[in-house]
């Protein structure tokens, strides 16, 4: 360290102010704070005695990612080994192969995003942010393993410029930008972000797959589920393997890359809410939601409406994204309410339009991405209400004071 | 003369009725799609304002202050009723796609507030000018972005195929929403570059 700390310090000059490479200033400084501590303190008061900065807070981010990413990976390969029924097993053939799928997309997805990021700081001439560390790997995770690698380039450059920097960068954006990314692509290109063929790669032969194999995610099937028909049974008996409860919690089923397992997110949100940086009300807020919704739909009459309407509420939290989008996408402190009541409303609003895009909408199979970007541009108006309706409250309060 | 020149060559960019004043969105989000369409909506809107134009500045010394803007309306109604009948006789299939926008040109922010901003206050000459070179500066922001939806969404251009064979149409360029991102980029591509700024 003592080495780096020396090169660094040596070549400092160059990029400061008056130096050979100033325009560059900005890669310099990224790669100083991220080695090392920075000297510059903040100057104005007020003061917050506390070590955590936007690097600290984006690398724990990424840190509470890696489970997700891990299984991920493990998971493609795994499905990829499954369905075309390679012979390969085993933990180490499975992560290969997945890491042969999903390696290429994480690294398209950080070289196009990084390199707007870098173009942007340097033109206007702000340090880079390390916001970027996180939505560059949340944006493939979203993504099912078939998808070609130029549209996840130019997906990232959509998120990254239209979802944040014409904003201002990190800290204006209205949107998410990771789900910024995914929504141009998914409305863009949907014949390689929707269907049922694009959540499991196939071999370019497909003649040896497994039987019973359709590639349809649970949703897809539940949607179809016809009135009077039990939805439950019918996720049963489909796909190679049946979607049982365990099978969508564990997540050993095809999907897009990061979403499949809700125990990985779970891990996640543990590490989140136990390093205080993702907010768990905004959390369990949309868990509310999503059960109140569904148990709302429940009421319907079964022989009237769809069988998806009859779907329980602890099965519509492992299927689809739910548990990623509301870990991950939907704790973005930058796009979602700040106030702490606003995260409540905003976490329960969330959970309710998920069901209600997933169940009522014949468009959309699954509805996190539409509900949580919906719900990102009400976040200001929800911490607008809070705010007067405590400003009301406390007037009432001290007006009670004054007349008694 | 420098005036005529500023009159025809302002509202290009510095004072482009779209990117600058903001006006007329709508038909820019509709009719953009295509090559075609916009082409037809751009001589269209054009012959309109410019006639409009022209004809409230011929009215606009016997027109009395208090209904000026009924006035407005008759004539500009009229000349979009012609236009409209026009295309309908001569260019049926692109009026069929180009359906209510034409007849919304009534409503048009650009040509009332041409009749009203200029033609009102000055000869018809200067007003016909005005009315064209506010329909180019609406012409040149439609075109752009049709030339770019078109392009980019289906991979043709007025029809002809300019992309190579294989290329995948971009579905959000074809939708309203992406119109709207497009004239938003090309918002700010211009105001960076003229260096015209909102006071906040």
């Amino acid at each position: 360290m003592k080495f780096l700390l020396d090169l660094h310090n040596k070549i400092r000059p160059d990029f400061e102010k008056g130096g050979k490479m100033e325009r560059l200033y900005p890669l310099f400084e990224a790669q100083d704070t991220f080695l090392f501590t920075p000297a510059e303190t903040t100057h104005g008061a007020p003061h917050v005695r506390d070590a955590i900065d936007i690097k600290r807070t984006m690398i724990t981010v990424v840190l509470a990612l890696l489970p997700v990413v891990l299984f991920g990976i493990w998971n493609v390969g795994h499905q990829y080994n499954v369905v075309n029924q390679t012979g390969a097993a085993g933990l180490v053939a499975d992560l290969l192969r997945g890491a042969m799928i999903v390696m290429p997309i994480i690294l398209v997805s950080y070289i196009f995003g990084g390199l707007w990021e870098v173009a942007f700081a340097i033109v206007r001439k702000h340090p880079i942010n390390e916001g970027f560390l996180v939505s560059g790997l949340l944006f493939p995770l979203t993504l099912p393993p078939t998808v070609p690698l130029w549209q996840v380039a130019v997906g990232i450059s959509f998120g990254i410029v239209v979802g944040k920097e014409v904003f201002g960068g990190t800290g204006f954006n209205v949107l998410n930008p990771a789900l910024t990314a995914r929504a141009f692509l998914f409305f863009a290109y949907p014949v390689q972000l929707s269907g049922d063929t694009v959540w499991t790669k196939v071999a370019s032969d497909s003649s040896g797959l497994i039987e019973g194999f359709t590639g349809a995610t649970p949703l897809a099937i539940a949607a179809l589920v016809p009135a009077g028909q039990n939805v439950l049974q019918a996720l049963h008996n489909a796909d190679y393997a049946g979607f049982d409860w365990m099978r969508m919690f564990i997540g050993t089923i095809g999907g897009s890359i990061g979403e499949t397992s809700a125990l990985a997110c779970l891990i996640g949100a543990a590490i989140l809410i136990a390093m205080g940086v993702g907010s768990w009300r905004i959390m369990l807020g949309s868990v509310f939601g999503l059960i109140a919704m569904s148990l709302l739909l429940n009421l319907l009459p079964a022989d009237k409406y769809k069988g998806f309407t009859q779907l329980p509420f602890y099965y519509h939290m492992v299927m689809g994204s739910f548990a990623f989008g509301t870990v991950f996408m939907a704790t973005d402190p930058v796009s979602a309410a700040a106030t702490e009541r606003g995260k409540w409303i905003y976490g329960f609003l969330i959970g309710v339009m998920i069901v209600l895009i997933r169940v009522t909408n014949p468009a959309y199979p699954e509805g996190v991405m539409l509900a949580i970007l919906f719900m990102n541009v009400m976040a200001p108006l929800i911490d607008h209400l809070v705010v007067q309706s405590h400003i009301r409250k406390r007037k009432a309060y001290l007006g009670k004071f004054r007349h008694a | 003369m420098a005036k005529t020149k500023d009159i025809l060559l302002d509202p290009l960019s510095d004072n482009n009725p779209i990117t600058i004043q903001i006006l007329g969105i709508c038909s820019a989000l509709a009719v953009t799609v295509k090559m075609e369409t916009s082409a037809v909506m751009c001589i269209a809107l054009t012959v309109v304002v410019m006639l409009s134009n022209f004809t409230m500045s011929l009215l606009r010394n016997i027109t009395p202050g208090r209904i000026r803007m009924i006035v407005e309306m008759a004539v500009i109604a009229s000349l979009v009723i012609v236009a409209d009948q026009f295309l309908r006789a001569y260019l049926f299939d692109v009026s069929r796609q180009l359906s209510v926008f034409v007849g919304l040109i009534i409503t048009n922010c650009i040509v009332m507030g041409r009749a009203e901003a200029f033609a009102m206050q000055n000869p018809p000459v200067p007003a016909l000018l005005d009315g064209l070179g506010n329909g180019m500066g609406y012409s040149a922001v439609l075109l752009t972005v049709a030339s770019i939806r078109e392009v980019l969404g289906s991979g043709t251009w007025f029809g002809y195929h300019v992309m190579p064979a294989g290329y995948q149409g971009n579905g959000l360029a074809l939708l309203a929403p992406g119109a709207f991102i497009i004239i938003g980029l090309l918002i700010w591509a211009q105001r960076t570059i003229i260096k015209k700024f909102e006071a906040d």
